[in-house]
């Protein structure tokens, strides 16, 4: 088996709309090692959660298509399996945790019935044996009192414990590659710190790789091994995380990263990036961040960079950057 | 005027009655969502309200609003008291007193131009006639780093950044002495969240406006906030001005808190407190220190006697029986 779980490669999903094309992901590439977590990082609209869906092939009705690229899940590419064959890969080699464990969770039956569901899909067997199976899997995600809680509905536990349930829903099938998208914006520090540790440890104990989306730059910090930032489709920087934090290369990611309010050091004026994002029905020719960036030049504006090898395994989509 | 105490709140307590059954209803128990809860609010300054939710800091804010009547306590303006205000006087508060809620996107009315929203509490409060409103209007709107035509546009036309620009606006057009902000950049992406905390800080030295900063970030609220008070179940656990708390983190849930932030860097922190479990029921909150089952140097005195918020260095206060003997 190769070092490799998941590789993606120039993947394009577009929203084709009455008004025009939408191409919120527009050339993403990346690689996901076995039992790494990779963050992407980024702000609202630039793609990230569009390309977790993408790889799950779960787009949003109303005319998303993945047009381009290929996703290599252990070298197969899963763009061209039929939605049967898709159905067999979801929940037992690629698994997804989205924010709201609310929407996640049926509220008309209780927990014991949905893991059970994941169970069974994955191994029929005897009802006792399934349920044993279930309460196993609530206490691997450290709940307390999980016979009690088995039969109870989603309404009578609290958010971060919802969540939990997910995550033993999601891991149940032991995929080789978890999303986690946004999983702990809704739930309060203490409860996240919880639960982050508690996703170190099952990806420690299953060796699955984990995708972990998120805008907030010190969940990386705490989560990640490297870190890929998107920016309007495409991600413009990916390194390992020191790297990032300490030296980042691309203008955005600085300006980024300096921007995020910091709990020690002087306390001062907050840097900003000034202007939006390129509309995505409207892409410029040239780099995307052309028009807020402070290093801009003619070329710039002229021609897309490419990823340009700036230190080991540290990529930046910049013509400013020193090439390594 | 920095300095004096704009709004002084004392021994703040708001239960919610727990009812079941509509015609002979009985009551329960009561939530104590707020239990005996003091500060003040300097003219000018910011006061941070740090903690998780249920901690009781939307419904503090709620009754220094006026939206909620406290079951205890009182609530004071330029020492004028609060609650009771009827008609003209009550109109009066609220001019003085606005604020700026989280969601920028449920906060403004989707089928009224957004120069017609902020010109809403200049009519309210007879402020002039359509010109003087209109220029007010302009002026506000330059004010929060948005275009005069912006004026003429709907909600929808605006980002989740300028929308809060625009509530901002609103939230100013009385020129009111004190905003309660309450989580106003929780919502917003990264870069735009540090053009709005520039711009607060901007307008409150413009306007020596006060704010009451509710927040769970915070990284924010040292940025933001000269002094911190950090809730827990409904009390205050530590409050001080936010450098001295930050220098000096006392209570064992705000160390636990701060141990929480996930500090955007690689690498762990030296000192982690995970704490287990999650925060109890207001309903039934524990004995003596609420913190006390959740808390890593709890004592046999902790399940027993509530400790009371000493102060252990000028204007810090702790309440934590650790503190009982310095």
């Amino acid at each position: 088996m190769s070092d490799t779980v998941l590789e993606v490669r120039d993947l394009h999903t577009h929203f084709f709309l009455r008004r025009g094309v939408v191409k919120a992901v527009d050339g993403v590439s990346f690689s996901l090692r076995r039992g790494e977590v990779l963050g992407l990082v980024g702000e609202s609209g630039c793609g990230k959660s569009l390309t977790a869906l993408s790889l799950m092939r779960l787009l949003p009705k109303g005319g998303a298509r993945t047009i381009k690229g290929e996703v290599l899940l252990d070298g197969e590419n899963i763009l061209e399996r039929t939605p049967a064959e898709m159905r067999e890969i979801r929940g037992r080699r690629i698994s997804m945790v989205l924010q709201d464990p609310q929407t996640s969770l049926n509220p008309v039956f209780t927990i014991g019935d949905q893991l059970r569901e994941a169970i069974v899909r994955r191994r029929r067997g005897p009802r006792a044996e399934v349920m044993k199976e279930a309460v196993a899997a609530l206490r691997r995600v450290e709940i307390a009192a999980p016979e009690q809680r088995i039969g109870q509905y989603p309404h009578q536990m609290s958010g971060g414990m919802k969540q939990r349930v997910v995550g033993a829903i999601a891991v149940s099938g032991e995929p080789a590659v978890l999303i986690a998208d946004e999983p702990t914006t809704a739930l309060d520090v203490t409860i996240q710190l919880q639960y982050l540790k508690l996703l170190k440890r099952l990806q420690a104990e299953t060796g699955m790789a984990i995708l972990f989306i998120t805008h907030d730059f010190g969940v990386v910090g705490r989560m990640c091994d490297r870190v890929a930032v998107m920016y309007a489709g495409r991600i413009v920087e990916c390194g390992p995380v020191r790297q990032i934090f300490e030296a980042p290369q691309h203008p955005y990611t600085r300006a980024l990263i300096a921007s995020v309010p910091k709990m020690t050091g002087p306390v001062g004026r907050l840097t900003t990036i000034e202007g939006q994002p390129p509309s995505l029905m409207d892409l410029p020719v040239g780099c995307r961040f052309a028009s807020r960036c402070a290093l801009v030049e003619q070329r710039c504006l002229d021609e897309y960079p490419g990823a340009v090898r700036v230190g080991p395994e540290h990529t930046a989509d910049c013509w400013k950057v020193a090439p390594q | 005027m920095k300095g004096e105490a704009l709004l002084r709140v004392e021994g703040l307590r708001k239960h919610f009655p727990l009812t079941r059954g509509i015609l002979f209803a009985r009551t329960l128990g009561y939530i104590k969502a707020v239990d005996d809860v003091s500060f003040e609010i300097r003219a000018g300054e910011t006061l941070g309200l740090v903690g998780e939710s249920g901690c009781g800091k939307t419904t503090t804010s709620r009754m220094i609003l006026n939206l909620e009547v406290p079951t205890e306590g009182r609530i004071l303006l330029e020492g004028e008291p609060i609650h009771g205000l009827r008609g003209e006087a009550l109109g009066a508060y609220r001019a003085k007193v606005q604020a700026v809620f989280q969601d920028p996107w449920s906060s403004l009315n989707p089928r009224m131009k957004v120069g017609r929203t902020i010109a809403e509490a200049l009519i309210v409060n007879g402020f002039g006639d359509q010109a003087r409103i209109d220029a007010r209007v302009q002026e506000l709107l330059l004010q929060v780093g948005l275009r005069p035509e912006q004026a003429q546009q709907y909600p929808h036309e605006f980002s989740g950044g300028q929308r809060q620009r625009v509530a901002l606006a609103a939230a100013l057009a009385s020129r009111p002495r004190l905003i309660v902000l309450d989580e106003p950049v929780s919502a917003l992406d990264v870069s735009i969240r540090a053009q709005m905390m520039n711009l607060l800080k901007d307008i409150q030295a413009e306007d020596d406006v006060a704010y009451l900063l509710v927040a769970h970030d915070l990284a924010t609220v040292r940025h933001m906030a000269d002094h911190t008070v950090v809730m827990y179940l409904g009390k205050i656990v530590e409050q001080a001005p936010t450098a001295a708390l930050f220098a000096d983190v006392s209570h064992p849930y705000t160390k636990a808190l701060f141990s929480a932030v996930l500090v955007a860097g690689a690498g762990g922190q030296e000192e982690e407190i995970e704490l287990k479990g999650e925060v109890p029921s207001p309903l039934n909150p524990p004995s003596g220190c609420h913190f006390h089952p959740r808390c890593p140097w709890a004592m046999p005195r902790c399940a027993q006697q509530e400790p009371a918020l000493r102060e252990i260095s000028p204007g810090h206060s702790v309440a934590c029986h650790l503190f009982d003997n310095a």
